[in-house]
């Protein structure tokens, strides 16, 4: 038996040898005799009191020392490529079972709600497959250019990799993300209404680079972009938007492409819907006229009310959330926090962010974090002193041509209900006296 | 040590070499990879264009034949009059449903040419083995999925000559310009609304949709 109080504060078998000053030392190298004493030690640390080492809260509050800081951690690579602490466990994609036939032709939603900043981790990045994500071959993938140009050609990733590279931070946006939202509030979860956005720096080549080395031709005006994947999933996009601003990028925050992401190649066309941002891209062909694929007909066209459809509508308008609070992160009693918030628009720069707590009567604006990047993501912040009583939250974004982020009443006066796609609306969070949070719309 | 002067003259080499390489504008001027090939061309250029069927191949395909490739290949997704099953997609009906509550977009109601039905089907189709399907096969399936939605008759033989001529019930229903913006908000400040009128419409709260686990790994809790 110990004596009581002693479970709490513990004190350290190793500090009293000085072990890491003699690890250090050249005269003791790490050796087994090292080791030994080590392993016996940290086996008698973990044995006090016999519970798991993290089930007493008290135990790594002042005046005791925690359990971590009484023993020596991994080694260096003890992780090779290093992953999120093991408590970050839930912070992870998600799918909605009931909405796809399949998980191949699918969508996985990234935990907005625990995201921080506007850089998206390559693990959570939202993803959208047609027909599975292939695991390609770099060594064997190859893009073709051809149709409308002077010299087709057939590029190896060796040769992309050759020609002048560029980096630049940008969002993608499925544009159905918020489609479940179109009729009524429907999803209580920011992951879920929201998490098909993600932003990360792309580097790559610029394709108009690549366009200037086949030559275009002087018929051309318009590109079919293609993919590489079970569906050779395809859409047109106008030869302007081409030379613009379209990147071809093998890689993603510093590291490959993931293979959900495209890998080895995939196009990025900054601030238009996800669809036309091929992954896994392998052909580029010039034409005089565009080629309406079934995903640019079938799919990604927008039913109006009257029956008549609207195509080609590639740009992500100006949308931005609340991250917090939202339904996954309540409010935990009265006192004094911080909105927070991601804004986004294809049209160029975020200009504004209003946040309203009573539903829309009044508004404040937010403060915009740096860096504030064209077609990225940015994120805002406001102060809220919240005094326990129940409130509407919401944001507004104003973007750099004065284009106001519509309610969705507003859109459904344009659109109805039965568009899918780029519902864009201000997004309202009820929050309840005891600090829950839900999807709501407000009439 | 380096003088700064030493350092600042190559940095300004590679900033001129690279403005000349950025300015290039001659095909080919960098050189890199090779020149495709005819045949290269020919193996991976399977775009067909919906208006006009550019791009269609040689070949032919009867509704008789569609319905015997369709019953193997299709129907266990599709079902076998096309009706769908589970959450894959219909591919009959819906005629005038466009304007309904629930409408029920397909290649009857909803596709605007017929020829993005051959490039479809040739290029995702069917799904667990894409690419298998003869340009024959696919011509078949076309015709077959056309004359279920009434679209071409019994005899109706889909070609690179026939399938253009299709006319889909909603081929004229599409604006292939985008009119947004179509929203005028303006950003209003103080007192916008009436605090009275300020009302909840819908709420997710109760109605069961959002999933609380997606798999062994999700640790993810119900509140």
């Amino acid at each position: 038996m110990r004596p009581p109080g002693e479970e709490n504060v513990r004190h350290n078998p190793l500090r009293s040898k000085a072990i890491l000053s003699d690890l250090a030392g050249p005269d003791a190298p790490l050796g087994r005799r090292s080791f030994l004493t080590l392993g016996a030690a940290l086996t008698g640390s973990l044995a006090i009191g016999g519970k798991p080492a993290l089930a007493d809260p008290a135990q790594g509050s002042p005046p005791a020392d925690a359990p971590w800081s009484q023993s020596i951690g991994a080694g260096v690579v003890d992780r090779p490529y290093g992953r999120p602490a093991d408590t970050e466990a839930s912070v992870i994609r998600r799918n909605v079972p009931w909405l796809t036939a399949s998980m191949e032709s699918s969508v996985s939603f990234s935990p907005l709600q625990d995201l921080h900043g506007i850089i998206t981790p390559n693990g959570l990045f939202f993803e959208r497959h047609h027909a599975g994500r292939p695991d390609v071959d770099p060594a064997q993938h190859k893009l073709m250019i051809h149709g409308l140009v002077e010299r087709p050609l057939l590029l190896t990733m060796k040769d992309i990799l050759r020609f002048p590279s560029i980096s630049r931070i940008h969002f993608i946006e499925c544009p159905a993300n918020g489609g479940m939202n179109w009729r009524a509030a429907q999803m209580n979860s920011l992951q879920f209404s929201h998490g098909m956005v993600s932003c990360a720096e792309w580097t790559g080549v610029r394709l108009s680079t690549l366009l200037e080395e086949v030559g275009v031709k002087k018929e051309a005006k318009w590109a079919m972009v293609e993919g590489a994947d079970g569906a050779h999933m395809n859409r047109s996009l106008p030869l302007d938007k081409c030379l613009d601003d379209c990147l071809v990028v093998y890689a993603q925050n510093g590291e490959a492409l993931r293979p959900e992401q495209g890998y080895p190649l995939r196009l990025v066309v900054p601030g238009w819907e996800g669809n036309v941002n091929i992954k896994w891209l392998r052909r580029i062909k010039l034409g005089d006229k565009p080629w309406h694929s079934r995903e640019e007909t079938s799919k990604y066209t927008d039913l109006m009310p009257d029956g008549t459809s609207r195509g080609f509508t590639w740009l992500i308008d100006a949308k931005s959330v609340i991250t917090f609070p939202c339904p996954e992160k309540p409010l935990d009693g009265p006192g004094l926090y911080e909105i927070r918030g991601l804004a986004w628009t294809g049209n160029g720069k975020v200009k504004r962010v209003d946040v309203s707590m009573d539903g829309g009567i009044n508004w404040q604006t937010a403060r915009l974090h740096e860096p504030v990047l064209s077609k990225a993501l940015t994120r805002f912040s406001l102060p809220w002193r919240w005094d326990g009583r129940p409130a509407l939250v919401a944001s507004r974004v104003i973007d750099e041509t004065g284009y106001v982020q519509p309610t969705i009443v507003e859109l459904r006066k344009q659109r109805g209900s039965n568009s899918v796609y780029h519902n864009n609306s201000i997004q309202t969070w009820q929050v309840k006296p005891d600090g829950s949070v839900f999807n709501v719309q407000l009439a | 040590m380096y003088s700064s002067r030493k350092i600042y003259l190559p940095i300004v080499a590679i900033v001129l070499a690279g403005g000349s390489l950025a300015g290039a504008a001659e095909p080919g001027s960098f050189g890199y990879g090779r020149v495709a090939t005819p045949a290269q061309i020919a193996g991976w250029d399977i775009d067909v264009r919906g208006e006009d069927g550019a791009g269609l191949p040689p070949g032919k395909g009867t509704v008789d034949r569609g319905a015997d490739v369709y019953a193997e290949q299709c129907a266990a997704c599709h079902g076998t009059f096309g009706e769908g099953e589970g959450r894959f997609p219909k591919l009959v009906g819906g005629v005038g449903s466009l304007r309904d509550e629930r409408p029920e977009p397909t290649v009857g109601s909803y596709w605007p040419f017929a020829p993005t039905l051959w490039d479809y089907i040739n290029r995702a189709m069917p799904m667990p083995a894409p690419h298998t399907l003869s340009a024959d096969d696919v011509y078949a399936l076309t015709a077959y999925i056309l004359n279920l939605n009434d679209l071409v008759p019994q005899e109706f033989v889909a070609d690179r000559n026939s399938l253009p001529k299709v006319k889909m019930r909603n081929r004229d229903n599409f604006i292939w310009t985008d009119p947004r913006p179509d929203t005028m908000a303006k950003p209003c400040m103080n007192d916008c609304v009436n605090a009275a009128d300020v009302s909840i419409s819908s709420t997710a709260e109760g109605r069961n949709l959002t999933p609380r686990t997606t798999g062994p790994l999700d640790t993810m809790q119900p509140k």
